[in-house]
């Protein structure tokens, strides 16, 4: 089942001669249980297409489905709604809100969205326990390091029952181990049958990813084809 | 990859047969570079005609026979493991040369072979870290082999990156403009007059260095 479908989404600022084309008329489809890499460089249009996906930014033309709602059909109480149940999203810079625990942090969705308070809290323990932070659920963002806070925002974005994970750059300030760590966290939600989008510039965190599509100048100019078994790689190096 | 100094380290934890170093050897790279038999013999045969192991003459050739390090050998691994490989000199990249020549050619779109590269190479990667997600093959050494795979395809990667962004400053800058001696497809091609190329500049003092990284003039 497709989570999410972009037909033909393109989007302008400005007008007349100072009109600059962000996207255009972009085609995209993320099935349950696939992560999808978007991979382009800066200002190529890639976190664009991650806002008007999770319904942050409208598009110009063009129309996005997600769970095969149309976005241009929902008011904007149904779209936020849609953030707090369906759509996770994990930013560059981890956006934890600094007053409230990591629990806290992971259960206020679930709280927002009418939850009664015991269950979002002992869900929000579930997911810190299953990234293995079940022990730092008391701490503070501040009080914890890099990839620690990034497990965080990732938990907060997989609680519940979440179904499109949306993330931009989710190991843009982590080292090499600890980018990797976020990238087997991802997949493990999408084993678990979450559609997720990662936006990166980075081939080794687009590498995680079972299709990866490259972008250019707002345009999909190109995508991976399904890996091959990776066998082939041993075989072949036998011959080196 | 030095199998001559891979198979001293394993003698130096002990005498061992044959058979024994191919299959430590491949263990110890993570399986990742596995080795024929015979490989493992010639080179056996080498480093006793150097002097750096001995053999147990008692036996004839073959998987029975054994082998230890000797004293020099010892030594010959240590200088080994401390001297670092020659990373000055670039080798001559197969991928810049077709790039360069790309530029040349103006029929060609550089920036469409710069993305018919960078899909291969991001697809070789995904292979790669398929076998590391692979949880039940995790050990270590695997790890740490297919990690040195990533990283020198990353880097392969980042450059493809990097000559693409140049075009593309290149082209914003000078839409109908000679690049580097070739052309690029760009939207305003053919519309401007090309630029003579290299018109009244003094030729540039780097042959050496433009030969040795194999840019054709």
């Amino acid at each position: 089942m497709s989570v999410l479908v972009l037909e033909k989404v393109s989007k302008s600022y400005g007008e007349g001669a100072t009109q600059v084309s962000a996207l255009r008329e972009v085609d995209l489809t993320v099935d349950a249980g696939h992560l999808v890499a978007i991979m382009g460089p800066s200002g190529s249009g890639k976190s664009t297409l991650l806002t008007i996906a999770g319904s942050l930014e409208e598009p110009s033309s063009g129309e996005v489905l997600v769970l095969g709602r149309p976005l241009s059909k929902m008011s904007r109480a149904e779209k936020a709604q849609l953030r707090r149940r369906t759509i996770g999203f994990v930013f560059q810079d981890f956006n934890l809100l600094p007053g409230l625990t990591a629990a806290e942090n992971v259960s206020l969705p679930l709280e927002l969205d009418g939850i009664p308070a015991r269950r979002a809290r002992e869900a929000a323990a579930a997911a810190l326990d299953e990234l293995g932070l079940g022990p730092r659920g008391a701490h503070f963002p501040d009080q914890l390091s890099g990839g620690e806070r990034q497990r965080v925002a990732i938990a907060r974005a997989v609680v519940g029952s979440r179904q499109l994970l949306l993330a931009d750059e989710p190991s843009g300030a982590l080292d090499s181990v600890n980018g990797e760590a976020v990238m087997r966290l991802i997949r493990k939600a999408c084993h678990r049958g979450v559609a997720a989008v990662v936006v990166t510039h980075d081939a080794q965190l687009a590498s995680w990813a079972d299709r990866v599509v490259f972008i250019r100048d707002g345009q999909v100019v190109d995508h991976t084809a399904s890996p091959p078994d990776p066998d082939q790689l041993l075989a072949q190096s036998e011959h080196r | 990859m030095s199998v001559r100094h891979a198979l001293l380290a394993l003698l130096s934890e002990g005498p061992k047969y044959g058979l024994q170093l191919r299959q430590e050897f491949e263990e110890g790279t993570g399986e990742v570079w596995p080795l024929n038999v015979g490989q493992v013999y010639t080179t056996l045969q080498r480093l006793e005609r150097d002097g750096l192991v001995v053999s147990d003459n008692s036996v004839e050739e073959g998987p029975q026979k054994g082998f230890r390090i000797t004293e020099a050998g010892r030594l010959e691994l240590d200088r080994w493991l401390r001297t670092p490989p020659d990373l000055s000199l670039p080798p001559r990249d197969e991928l810049v040369i077709k790039v360069l020549v790309g530029l040349k050619l103006p029929a060609v779109d550089v920036r469409e072979v710069i993305q018919a590269h960078r899909r291969y190479v991001v697809e070789v990667m995904q292979q790669w870290t398929r076998l590391k997600e692979d949880e039940a093959r995790f050990d270590l050494n695997f790890a740490l082999a297919v990690d040195a795979e990533l990283f020198r395809l990353d880097a392969v990667a980042r450059w493809l990156d990097a000559a693409d962004g140049r075009l593309q400053r290149q082209l914003a800058e000078a839409p109908a403009a000679d690049v580097a001696g070739g052309r690029v497809a760009g939207p305003a091609q053919g519309e401007a007059e090309p630029l003579p190329a290299e018109s009244g500049q003094p030729p540039l003092p780097l042959p050496k260095a433009r030969r040795r990284i194999g840019v054709l003039r």
